[in-house]
């Protein structure tokens, strides 16, 4: 049974108020809380390892799958799922994790994610994550997702940590094969002693392969953002990575870009910026009859948006 | 209604302190229009931004219907209805059209964030939901920043050369817009520019060079002058340098 913290967390990491359409599989704690399959998505539990495996026929079109995961204790959980997206289909896999820890023990999830995104498939795939709770004990979240795109294949990762994680470090890894597209969206907000580390590695293995890495962050008082964004072109493709953060206070933030092209027709571009909120914007917003702090708060939403 | 009483400004510049405005007095009555121009460098920004408090006078005064705001900073001053329409506005990551003109638009006035947008020749179906980031163009950012300000109900609107890179097609539609704010709203405007067609619309022209105010006018005279000067033609026909005799000077 859910309780009212575990509909919290999860309205905060899957925007779920209810239990969700379609397929889904709740975790809580360590274990399964709820699983749904549909005629076109299978979920079936590893045998070898905790974690699943969810299958999608191919040609399996605006279905959506929910796999979130909670946390109310101190406990270290670790996870392996395997995606199947099966060729010409077309779906949404909305993962998110969320933390209430109110006790002083650790709560620690590891999840490793690997997609298969099959010939002229098309996913989108969210993740969220979210801490809270008043305990002192730490939130720990480290992702790591590995995405195989298939020719003609398109993924959109969508990846949103905003509130409460104390320590994460989460690796992406893509292989990008003929004709794949590949979009991912990051945003990231660190507080307090936080520290966040952000690992993406795309290859661009197939020709006329495509990526676009765009990363927004903000990183306020004494936390530390890491970002470490690596774009290798082997074949005629273009690769983008776009880099944007925002620091305040006695935060740090370190923009380490790494291109490198193996073929003469591979065109990469990476581009990383790191700076305060700039003043003009702020001053214009008061000049509307924003106190500063009502504008930087406008303005810091808006770029995480 | 707004006073200026020997507003002196110096800035932090490079090389130390620089004077930036002396002893500048000026009165600007109610529901007037006022269209400054000058030379460039000349410090109309300066004037500008000082009304609105992004500078804080070195010395002087300003007064707003008799109350003293000079230690008031932008928030209050906006909020007392100053409205500041930037020479070069900022570029906004992740903010649309939409979210700076609803924090702009007054809830005592009824806005239509379309008929805003219309005012200042943009489609609103286009713009309202277009992130105001690197791909808005020069004209598209200054129209924009025009109708943030008409969003507000203003006692004063400073406009710092709104029809630079306006194109010719919607300048006729913006000073209809700059007439009609006056007259439906009382509120005083003074225009930056340098214009002709601008300037026509001035009941007093202020001309400022050096950081002081060098003469208040009429719009007459200031035409007169620029006539005589271009009439004369001295650069273009007597240039040392030589260069094309005999060009057309006339306007
Ligand atoms: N923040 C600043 N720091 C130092 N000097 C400044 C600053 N702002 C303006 N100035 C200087 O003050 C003088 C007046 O500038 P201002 O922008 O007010 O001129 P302007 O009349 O608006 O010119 P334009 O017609 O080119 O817009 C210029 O010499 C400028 O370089
Ligand atoms: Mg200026």
């Amino acid at each position: 049974m859910l309780s009212a913290i575990d509909k919290k967390i999860l309205a905060e990491v899957a925007d779920l108020h209810e239990i969700p359409h379609g397929a889904y599989n709740i975790r809580k704690n360590g274990e399964g809380a709820g699983r749904n399959t549909t005629a076109n998505i299978d979920i079936v539990t590893k045998k070898d390892k905790p974690g699943i495996n969810v299958i999608i026929k191919p040609g399996t079109k605006g279905e959506s799958v929910h796999i979130p995961v909670i946390l109310t204790e101190g406990l270290e959980d670790l996870v392996y799922n395997t995606f199947e997206i099966g060729a010409e289909s077309d779906v949404i896999i909305v993962a998110g994790c969320g933390i209430h820890n109110s006790g002083s023990k650790k709560a620690k999830h590891d999840g490793v994610h690997e997609f298969f995104v099959r010939k002229g498939a098309r996913m989108k795939y969210v993740e969220k994550h979210y801490g809270e709770g008043p305990g002192s004990g730490q939130r720990i979240l480290n992702p790591k997702t590995i995405i195989e795109v298939e020719e003609g294949g398109v993924a959109e990762l969508e990846m949103i940590q905003i509130k409460g994680v104390d320590h994460t470090i989460r690796d992406t890894e893509v292989r990008l094969h003929k004709k794949a597209r590949l979009i991912v969206t990051e945003r990231l907000l660190t507080t307090s002693q936080q520290s966040a580390e952000s690992n993406i590695t795309v290859e661009l293995t197939g020709e006329d392969s495509t990526a676009q890495v765009l990363s927004r962050s903000v990183a306020q008082d004494d936390s530390q953002q890491v970002f470490h964004l690596n774009m290798r072109g082997y074949a005629k493709g273009r690769g983008h990575i776009q880099c944007d953060s925002i620091i305040m206070d006695k935060a740090r933030v370190s923009s380490i870009p790494e291109i490198t092209a193996f073929h003469s027709d591979a065109q990469l571009i990476h581009e990383a910026a790191i700076g305060r909120i700039a003043s003009d914007q702020l001053i214009k917003l008061m000049t509307l009859g924003l106190t500063e702090k009502e504008a930087e708060d406008t303005i810091l939403q808006g770029f995480l948006k | 209604m707004l006073e200026l009483i020997n507003v002196s400004l110096n800035l932090d510049g490079d090389k130390g302190q620089v004077e930036i405005l002396k002893e500048i007095n000026l009165t600007l009555k109610e529901k007037k229009i006022y269209v400054m121009t000058g030379p460039n460098g000349g410090g109309k920004s300066s004037v500008a931004k000082t009304i609105m408090g992004i500078y804080r006078p070195t010395d002087g005064k300003i007064l707003l219907d008799g109350m003293d705001i000079t230690q008031l900073g932008i928030t209050d001053r906006a909020r007392l209805g100053i409205g500041y329409a930037f020479q070069q506005p900022p570029r906004f990551k992740g903010m649309k059209v939409g979210d700076i003109l609803n924090i702009a638009a007054s809830p005592e006035r009824e806005t239509n964030v379309c008929d805003l947008l219309y005012d200042v020749g943009l489609c609103a179906q286009d713009y309202l939901n277009r992130e105001i980031n690197a791909s808005f163009s020069g004209g598209e950012l200054k129209r924009v920043e025009i109708a943030s300000i008409l969003a507000r109900n203003l006692r004063v609107a400073v406009f710092d050369e709104p029809e630079a890179g306006i194109d010719l097609w919607s300048f006729q539609k913006l000073t209809e817009t700059f007439e009609n704010l006056n007259k439906k709203y009382d509120t005083t405007i003074v225009i930056i520019s340098h214009q002709e067609r601008i300037l026509r619309l001035a009941d007093e022209v202020i001309l400022v060079s050096n950081g002081t105010i060098s003469e208040i006018t009429s719009q007459e005279k200031i035409l007169g002058e620029i006539e005589r000067l271009d009439s004369r033609c001295d650069c273009r026909n007597n240039c040392s340098l030589g260069g094309n005799i005999n060009v057309e000077c006339d306007r």
